[in-house]
């Protein structure tokens, strides 16, 4: 088989794109997390990030919405409707209330399960009651959780399982109705079946929102996502459609990460 | 063998001395206990003292030392908050932040005594705020300041990572996060520790024998205008605290029945000492399954 | 135009929020270190007084032993602070090595002998000690310790000798506590490859758990002697107070909180009398400021050895 050092896919112009990289570089004080990484997210689809453990791509991930802020220092430029996210003059709350994050660990505010949702909306301006509530069911809806919540909307969200509590912060996050959503391993913690099922709540999603999710879990990115980018050491080495990337690796190395010699 | 007779020998006394600590206390309370508990009755706890003659009770020096205990609360809390807020979330280790911590802790090790010279000087004297509750306040609030804030950092440190995360990726400032998520889910343990400090403060009395003074002029519990200079809540008038009383009709000695006083009133701030430590558990620990009951 | 790219661009409710917060954090921090500056500038100016306007020299003052201040003798009043800086480390030293074997034998009872009902049982003890307030401490030294010494030594009972009892009580639970912290950081391994080897639970105790926890029960050792050190009301009550060179633990002497509690509201501010108050407390204050520098020194070389 014919192999190359790297392929990165470049989409044709009628592929909108939602988030565009160009040379970014992270680092942790001396060390370089990620190497000049170019990576396009096109629009509406779910977008894979896989890799050994260390690869960089979590770093990566949280640097998007500049979770990395005084943290990593990160350079080169994240391009989003025609702005560089990674300036000075760039609103970063305003930014990640359209470039949203759920994590690995459910993290539901101490809180009740609605106030969870209008918590956010409420700091971004959205006070009307009717509102609010219409945001709420949308959202729980949207991910998947109304129906074994709708009765119990003001207790604790303290009190819900893992699977549920990680759909909570989806609904969370996709209330505010953001442009993107950025998943880091959000199905790690949790069980086969509330895996299943959050899913299926991504695969739902993507027609409302451009997704892009960190995995461990290979099976998992073939089976939810269009797009799959490989990171190795610090940098993309393939970026691929999915369903080419786990028939037809372009690349030595991501056949063997994904054939499971390696990582 | 030697080494395991030494072993018997060490445990031995090892059991002696936590034995001898056990019994210092045990001893402590109990002096106070029997010494002091007989001398409780309703019109001890509220009628005012007597310097010259016996009979005299601690009304106004129990209200004095809740009210002083409740201003500096006041006055503590909101700069303990503030403080420990900025040095759990936003200050960046450096040389800076290392100065300001040893600040603080320098602060926490200072003797009452030096705190309240300072009170005197500054408040008293140079603020011309003279013997007061005021005065007294501010000297035990600098006294109070680097335990709280310490102890309510500890408590802000205790809470995830992740919530914090949680909030900025919804796109909230990390002021609302944490005034809004990790404060309230600090609250129980940062009510431990003020009720700790709480206790502590009342039962202070080198801070403040030169800050609030020595006297306990009679209230008129009846006005309750602030600006009268019997008015019981009027912050400018000199207050005698409990602690304070102790100290003063045994180092005076002009008092007749000073020990018995003595006793009652060691026995009323021990208890609410006592109580303070109680409440602090029993409030966190309800406070905590409040917080988290589904 | 873009509405979102709109929104990205200009400062957010949140900005706003963030810097005012920021802000006002930051001012109550700042808030506490102007009053650490102040403490210092204001005793500092005050306690130097004696030295630049009443022209006592720094060496009398440090060495002589007659304390009179309002009398003078050769042009200079007599304060020769040296009784009470004696009275004041005699007090701290004494009462410190008698509770070091006490700290230490309870710390151990909680951490290695009976962690368990050790623990539930010591630990409200400590907590309690800790509790109490200090003018409670110097009553009951007063009601109790100076009889039982007046009955057993003769004299009027106050002195050294009391002062040290009650601030042994008082500094015992601060290093009993902080040495228990500092036990059972020594990892378990340590105790289970000594009694592995064959040691006896002493043994592992005082050849291995000991010695890796010695920078910390040194710290803890000079956390009770700056409290010692700086406690005034308890031993004020005991002490009696006599500004002498101490020559018996059971004669009446004086500290520096002794001196400073009882003469401050005595003088007149501006006098010499007053003046060489506040430059007691200076020292009180270089001294608390000498055991934090101690604890920093021994907190760096403990993490040296690691």
């Amino acid at each position: 088989m014919e192999t190359k050092d790297r392929y990165i896919l470049q989409f044709n112009s009628d592929q909108e794109i939602a988030l565009e990289t160009k040379q970014l570089k992270i680092f942790y004080g001396d060390y370089e997390a990620i190497s000049a990484a170019d990576l396009q997210i096109p629009r509406f689809k779910i977008t894979a990030l896989i890799g050994a453990s260390g690869s960089g791509k979590s770093t990566f991930l949280r640097s998007l919405n500049r979770m990395n802020d005084g943290i990593a220092n990160v350079q080169g430029q994240i391009w989003y409707r025609d702005l560089d996210l990674n300036t000075k003059q760039i609103d970063v709350y305003a930014m990640r209330r359209q470039i949203g994050m759920v994590f690995q660990r459910p993290n539901p505010f101490p809180k009740s399960i609605y106030e969870n949702i209008t918590f956010a909306l409420e700091r971004h301006g959205i006070t009307d009651k009717k509102q609010l509530k219409e945001r709420v069911e949308t959202a729980l809806k949207q991910a998947a959780l109304w129906d074994e919540v709708k009765d119990k909307l003001n207790k604790s969200a303290l009190a819900l399982s893992g699977g549920q509590a990680q759909r909570l912060c989806i609904a969370r996050a996709i209330a505010l109705q953001p442009d993107i959503l950025l998943l880091d391993e959000p199905a790690s913690a949790l069980d086969p079946i509330s895996t299943a099922q959050l899913e299926e709540t991504l695969i739902n999603l993507k027609e409302h929102y451009t997704i892009v999710i960190v995995t461990h879990n290979l099976p998992q990115a073939a089976r939810i996502s269009d797009y799959t980018a490989h990171f190795s050491q610090g940098t993309v080495i393939e970026f691929n459609d999915t369903k080419d990337m786990f028939t037809q690796p372009k690349v030595a190395l991501t056949n063997e990460y994904i054939s499971g010699d390696f990582g | 063998m030697n080494a395991k007779r030494n072993d018997k020998i060490a445990t031995g006394l090892l059991y002696t001395i936590a034995g001898i600590v056990i019994l210092i206390l045990v001893l402590l309370l109990g002096f106070i206990i029997i010494r002091g508990l007989p001398q409780l009755s309703w019109s001890f706890l509220t009628s005012p003292s007597k310097a010259f003659s016996s009979g005299g009770g601690i009304g106004i020096q129990l209200f004095n030392s809740l009210y002083l205990l409740i201003l500096t609360m006041l006055i503590s809390l909101p700069i303990a908050l503030g403080a420990s807020i900025y040095l759990n979330e936003y200050a960046k280790p450096g040389m800076i932040t290392n100065a300001v911590r040893t600040m603080i802790e320098i602060l926490s090790s200072l003797p009452s005594v030096v705190v309240g010279l300072f009170g005197f000087l500054l408040f008293v004297v140079q603020l011309n705020l003279s013997f007061s509750i005021l005065s007294g306040a501010l000297a035990l609030t600098v006294f109070n300041l680097p335990l709280l804030t310490r102890s309510i950092e500890g408590s802000l440190k205790a809470i995830s990572n992740d919530q914090r995360n949680g909030g900025l990726a919804l796109g909230i400032s990390k002021w609302e996060t944490v005034t809004k998520i990790i404060l309230p889910a600090a609250v129980p343990s940062i009510v431990s520790g003020v009720i700790l400090s709480a206790g502590r403060v009342f039962g202070e009395a080198a801070a403040l024998i030169y800050t609030a003074g020595q006297s306990a002029p009679a209230l008129n519990f009846a006005n309750w205008n602030p600006f009268n200079i019997d008015s019981p809540i009027n912050p400018m008038r000199p207050a005698e605290t409990l602690a304070v009383h102790i100290w003063k009709i045994n180092s005076e000695g002009i008092m007749p029945d000073a020990t018995a006083v003595s006793a009652g009133s060691a026995a009323v701030l021990i208890i609410v000492v006592l109580l303070f430590n109680l409440l602090a558990r029993w409030l966190g620990r309800a406070l905590y399954k409040c917080l988290t009951a589904a | 135009m873009d509405k979102i790219r709109e929104s990205i661009l200009t400062t957010s409710r949140a900005s706003k929020l963030e810097r005012r917060g920021k802000i006002i954090s930051l001012t109550c921090l700042g808030g506490i270190c102007l009053v650490v500056v102040a403490i210092f500038g204001f005793i500092a100016y005050r306690g130097l007084m004696t030295f630049t306007s009443d022209h006592v020299s720094i060496i009398k003052f440090l060495t002589g032993t007659e304390w009179n201040p309002s009398v003078s003798k050769n042009g200079a009043p007599l304060v020769g602070a040296l009784p009470m800086i004696a009275g004041s480390f005699l007090i701290t030293i004494l009462a410190t090595v008698l509770a070091i074997p006490f700290a230490i034998g309870t710390a151990l009872m909680m951490t290695d002998i009976t962690p368990k009902t050790g623990t539930r049982i010591l630990q409200p003890v400590l907590e309690l000690l800790v509790g109490i307030p200090s003018v409670v401490y110097g009553f009951i030294g007063l009601t109790v310790v100076v009889p039982a010494i007046r009955t057993v030594f003769g004299g009027s009972g106050f002195g050294i000798l009391s002062g040290t009892f009650v601030l042994f009580v008082m500094v015992l639970p601060t290093i009993t506590s902080m040495t228990v912290d500092s036990l059972s950081s020594v990892p378990k391994d340590y105790r289970s490859a000594s009694l592995a080897l064959g040691a006896t639970r002493w043994q592992t105790i005082y050849k291995v758990v000991l010695r890796s926890a010695t920078p910390g029960i040194l710290t803890a050792i000079v956390f009770g002697m700056a409290r010692a050190f700086g406690e005034a009301l308890a031993v004020q009550m005991v002490v009696g107070n006599a500004t002498l060179m101490p020559y018996s633990l059971v004669a009446p002497a004086s500290t520096l909180t002794s001196v400073l509690t009882t003469g401050i509201g005595n003088t007149v501010m501006g006098t010499v009398q007053n003046d060489a108050l506040w430059s007691l407390a200076l020292i009180l204050l270089l001294m608390s400021l000498a055991f934090n520098l101690a604890i920093h020194l021994i907190a760096r070389r403990g993490a040296m050895k690691r």
